[in-house]
């Protein structure tokens, strides 16, 4: 393999009934960044049934060339005819990087991309750079139970693959002013030779913890100390209206159901406030929730990691805290007829 | 039916400590045991051998000690295991693991053909979820990952039922047998073993592979050889300046802090206290 | 069909362990059963393993247990608040093969001393809780797990569960404790780096140190404090009887916390990580605590038979050596085909002429008389170290004048007579 052969820098276009996944946005502009540094073209290869006009919004988000499939079969998202069509496009055009979003059908994806076509992949990265001279992509992750950060490199083997956590790079503002190059491609898919189908979807948005959506979440850590103190996140979040997360330790005592683990194998939140309660900040769980807008922190331990992401801290015991802004809260209310209202 | 349940040996991760000053593993307290989305693959094994009868063979990589997550497969209800030990396969990233892996299931298949392989979504020490997938690939059979459901198992179509996660819900895929699954925790609960099932898994002597007993290997596949990924360097990421610590008693504080949230009170909906 | 066994063991502990190896050793088909995630999971001791009696069972065990130091130095501290009287003795003939004892973190040691029993054949089940004893015609024939399908038989049963043996009071073998009968002991694994431990307690690599602690370390209450060396922790504790406890109204945490900062201890731990908290109940009720060790089917060995000496924090040699006896008798048993109590008697009769109800007899006593007679924490320990402090004071006294003052001031406090009282006492508790 002439390592040399290989150059530019692609994102899997994500879509689903013709939309774009948010992931794919942010890796645009993780992806922009990389190009620009490696001083090479960043692509977008978009896969799908009747999903050409998705071009346009894939430039407008940084890319300089967008490679189309369009195909019936591609209707739905399948393991076996979506690899077949990145692994015909990664043998043609030869990219150097290819980056996919860590989500469901983008890990299943490039997990079977990487293994036809003999590459390294890196699962679950949150943190992109390049090595300019050596051409090396460095895709970090979380690693050993989320305290430490392990930088993975592909030497000899291209393309270099990664999947990325969703909202953890950010997009860059759309300029539908962009122009860039839409390149069309054909290959032969039929129905009939498919293993699998997919016989129905459904979009359960109830079934989905309201978390990724939530404006506010209150998030308790293992510093409540029980599933009794625990109740005063509950208490603080149904007064305020927000919604319930904790730390994989929490969830693991089994004071909250997996959904809403938030941190590196739960889910990832930008909420636009965030308190963490009695939450240390250990990496695998600041991965989830770095990126919120205000955080607010409440520990004990004044040299708890979680006040260095923290906007604002108060170092004391949640258990005396907690109770007074639940009071303040509800201070604040004032109801006129059934309607609540700020005072 | 024959299902196989690929298994891995898992450092505890609650448990598992990092020194602080020299960034690596403190395996001194952190006890190995079966990768918990495994268990519930394996459980998952029981369940859909309970309605179609047949074996459940479950399949390790890793050290000799490793033997110990066959035993608890065991106990959950599987019929027999192998694992997969050798220096040679030592230091793989997951696509020599995967390679491996479908070299055994090759020699497994040709004493008795698999009609489903399942795995866990992906272990607790690596997070990663592209073995199984990889393993599909290699042996050519469609993966189904992210699984929370097998709806329904039939024998004579050979063909599976299967509730898939998505981002928001979920989609309804059949599939071809043989195919893989990989397992969400959600799609059920472990099971309290029975006694006779502990008594034989702890009677059970696990049938051991080395590179020596699979055919048709090519050796540069395997182990760090066969690695295409490194890892080249461990670091711990500079800490953020971090923000304002509030001052002065809890109320003062506390006061102080509902100033800053009083700019973004259109955020809450207070809820009725009736 | 429920299996049925020679021997079932409930416990994989020192004595458990060391007799479902014996039994398995000698032919027999055991079953061993841990309530633990594995043996040792839920195991506390002060951490001191005693060479005699697991050589008894494995040979050279030395070159493989995962052991931590071996002991060159045993000291004993009488401390009161600010100050210390210590004595001891270091030899470098316990540094070299065969040892004299050794410290050990029991999460490793139980795994691979019960490791040695699987080896020898015995099936090792963890994550069991054996409920109840199955009883048919008076005569135990196996037990009840909390599994499905949990029921088991053999032909005899061995009780190893712990000092509170639930499946022996259950049998009607003892009943529930005095306060008195037990101690409380709380410890906690404090990690320290290797160089740390060695310069602050004067050590090589190799080598180990053990410190008993009596006096202030239990605020004034009957008991000990102890503090172990490991390879790169350290294990503290402090144990005191449940009566004491509950007397004083103390929390076992208080009393830990209470002697990790002491002045005299804090220097040692200062710096140290918390890896572990363990709070365990140790019978100290010395002989008049021993239940009936053997029924129709059933034996009874070590903590769950009682067998601790609380005077020199004997207690995983004696569980070994009871599981060795039993497992003789057991053996014997099964060449008879006979498993009543009186067949099973010569396990007890085996253990009545062993060290371990020697030494409990001898020390039978002792609890009791530091238990009823507090003066002995309370005053005498501070008088001493007052003493102490006296005579090595140089501040222009003769020497002799010293002395007399010093056994002046003694007898001032409590009176001649008294003090040669609890002299006696004393001696005759622990001669």
């Amino acid at each position: 393999m002439n390592l040399d052969d290989y150059r530019g820098v692609w994102v899997f276009i994500e879509q689903n009934d013709g939309k774009i996944e948010g992931v794919s946005f942010e890796l645009l502009g993780a992806g922009r960044k990389l190009a620009d540094k490696l001083d090479v073209p960043l692509a977008g290869f978009l896969l799908g049934d009747g999903i050409k006009s998705l071009a346009n919004q894939t430039i407008a988000y940084g890319a300089d060339q967008v490679y189309v499939i369009d195909h019936p079969v591609l209707k739905h998202y399948r393991t076996e005819s979506y690899m077949k069509g990145v692994i015909y496009l990664a043998q043609t055009y030869k990219p150097e990087i290819i980056l996919y979003g860590a989500t469901p059908n983008g890990k299943d994806l490039a997990s079977a991309v990487a293994t036809d076509l003999s590459t390294g992949l890196t699962a679950d990265t949150t943190m992109l750079d390049a090595d300019v001279e050596k051409r090396l992509l460095e895709a970090s992750r979380p690693a050993f139970g989320g305290n430490i950060m392990a930088t993975i490199l592909c030497k000899k083997h291209r393309p270099q693959m990664a999947t990325v956590r969703p909202k953890v790079m950010k997009a860059l503002a759309p300029d539908y002013e962009r122009s860039g190059q839409v390149i069309e491609e054909k290959i032969s898919l039929k129905e009939e030779e498919m293993r699998t189908k997919v016989l129905q979807i459904v979009n359960d948005v109830t079934k989905k913890t309201n978390l990724a959506d939530a404006h506010v979440i209150v998030c308790g850590g293992k510093g409540m100390g029980d599933l009794q103190n625990f109740q005063l996140i509950h208490e603080l979040a149904e007064t305020i209206g927000a919604s319930v997360g904790g730390t994989r330790d929490v969830v693991e005592a089994g004071w909250l159901p997996h959904e809403q683990q938030i941190g590196q194998t739960g889910e990832t939140v930008t909420p636009k406030i965030y308190f963490a309660i009695g939450v240390s900040g250990a990496i695998q769980h600041v991965v989830g929730m770095k990126n919120s807008e205000l955080i607010i922190a409440i520990n004990k331990d004044p040299n708890a990691p979680i006040f260095d992401v923290a906007t604002y801290g108060i170092v004391g015991d949640a258990m005396e805290i907690v109770p007074q802004l639940i009071a303040q809260f509800k201070s604040l209310r004032t109801e006129k007829g059934g309607e609540v209202s700020y005072a | 039916m024959h299902i196989v349940v690929c298994v891995k040996q898992v450092p505890d991760t609650k448990i598992i400590k990092i020194n602080p000053k020299t960034n690596t593993l403190d395996r001194r307290s952190a006890p190995a045991i079966l990768n918990p989305y495994d268990a519930h693959a394996v459980q998952e094994a029981v369940k859909i051998k309970r309605k179609t009868g047949g074996t459940i063979t479950v399949l390790s990589m890793g050290p000799p000690q490793a033997t110990a997550v066959i035993k608890k497969s065991i106990e959950i209800g599987a019929d027999r295991g192998v694992l997969l030990t050798d220096r040679a396969f030592a230091g793989a990233d997951t696509l020599a693991t995967s390679y491996a892996l479908s070299k055994a299931l090759e020699r497994i298949n040709m004493d008795l053909p698999i009609d489903l392989v399942i795995c866990g979504k992906h272990a607790i020490d690596g997070d990663t979820g592209q073995v199984g997938p990889g393993i599909a690939r290699r042996m050519d059979i469609p993966p189904i990952t992210s699984v929370i459901e097998v709806t329904e198992v039939n024998q004579e179509e050979k063909t599976v039922l299967i509730k898939r996660k998505l981002t928001s819900g979920y989609e309804l895929i059949q599939s071809e047998m043989p195919c893989l699954l990989t397992v969400e925790k959600e799609i059920n609960d472990i099971e309290y073993s029975p006694m006779p099932n502990m008594i034989k898994a702890a009677r059970y002597e696990p049938i051991i592979w080395s590179v020596n007993d699979l055919e048709n290997v090519d050796r540069t596949q395997l182990g760090l050889k066969g690695s295409p990924t490194i890892v080249g360097k461990m670091f711990t990421p500079p800490r953020p300046e971090g923000g304002k610590k509030l001052e002065g008693s809890v109320s003062e504080q506390v006061s102080q802090l509902m100033e800053i949230l009083m700019e973004k009170k259109d955020l809450f909906t207070l809820t009725s206290s009736r | 069909m429920p299996e049925k066994f020679d021997v079932i063991v409930v416990g994989a502990g020192p004595a458990g362990t060391a007799c479902a190896l014996t039994c398995a050793r000698n032919g027999l088909n055991v079953l061993l059963i841990e309530r633990g995630e594995y043996p040792g999971a839920k195991n506390v001791m002060g951490g001191v393993l005693y060479r005699q009696q697991l050589e008894d069972l494995i040979p050279e065990f030395w070159k493989e247990a995962p052991l931590e130091r071996p002991v060159i130095e045993q000291r004993f501290w009488m401390m009161d608040k600010e100050s210390v009287i210590s004595f001891g003795y270091k030899g470098l003939e316990w540094a070299v093969e065969p040892y004299n004892n050794f410290t050990v973190l029991r999460a490793k040691f139980d795994q691979w001393f019960a490791q040695k029993a699987v080896e020898a054949g015995a099936l090792l089940i963890n994550e069991t809780v054996v409920t109840e004893c199955l009883v048919e015609n008076g005569k135990v024939v196996g037990v009840r797990t909390d599994r499905p399908d949990g029921e088991v038989f053999a032909d005899v049963v061995v009780l190893a569960d712990g000092v509170n043996s639930l499946l022996s009071k259950q049998l009607g073998f003892h009943k529930e404790f005095r306060p008195d009968e037990v101690a409380l002991t709380v410890m906690e694994v404090i990690n320290l780096p290797k160089d740390k431990i060695n310069d602050r307690f004067n050590l090589e690599d190799n080598q180990g140190c053990t410190i008993e602690i009596f006096g202030d370390s239990t605020k004034g209450n009957l008991g000990t404090a102890f503090l172990y060396t490991n390879k790169e922790s350290l294990n503290i504790g402090v144990g005191t009887t449940l009566s004491s406890m509950i007397k004083a109204k103390l929390k076992p945490y208080e009393l830990l916390d209470y002697l990790k900062n002491h002045p005299m201890v804090k220097p040692l731990v200062a710096g140290g990580e918390s890896a572990e908290y363990l709070a365990h109940l140790i019978p100290e009720g010395g002989l008049r605590s021993v239940p009936k060790v053997a029924g129709n089917g059933v034996v009874v060995v070590g903590d769950a038979a009682q067998l601790v000496n609380a005077i020199h924090r004997e207690g995983s040699n004696m569980a070994m050596h009871s599981g060795l006896l039993a497992a003789e008798a057991v053996i014997e048993a099964k060449k008879r085909g006979d498993f009543s109590e009186t067949s099973l008697n010569s396990y007890r009769e085996a253990l009545y002429n062993s060290f371990i109800i020697k030494d409990l007899e001898k020390y039978k006593d002792a609890a009791h008389t530091f238990e009823k007679y507090p003066q002995y924490f309370k005053e005498y320990l501070p008088m001493m170290n007052r003493a102490a402090s006296k005579f090595f004071t140089v501040d222009g006294t003769p020497k002799r004048d010293k002395q007399k003052e010093i056994i002046k001031s003694v007898t001032a406090e409590r009176g001649t007579l008294r003090v040669i009282q609890d002299l006696y006492r004393a001696w005759k508790a622990v001669k």
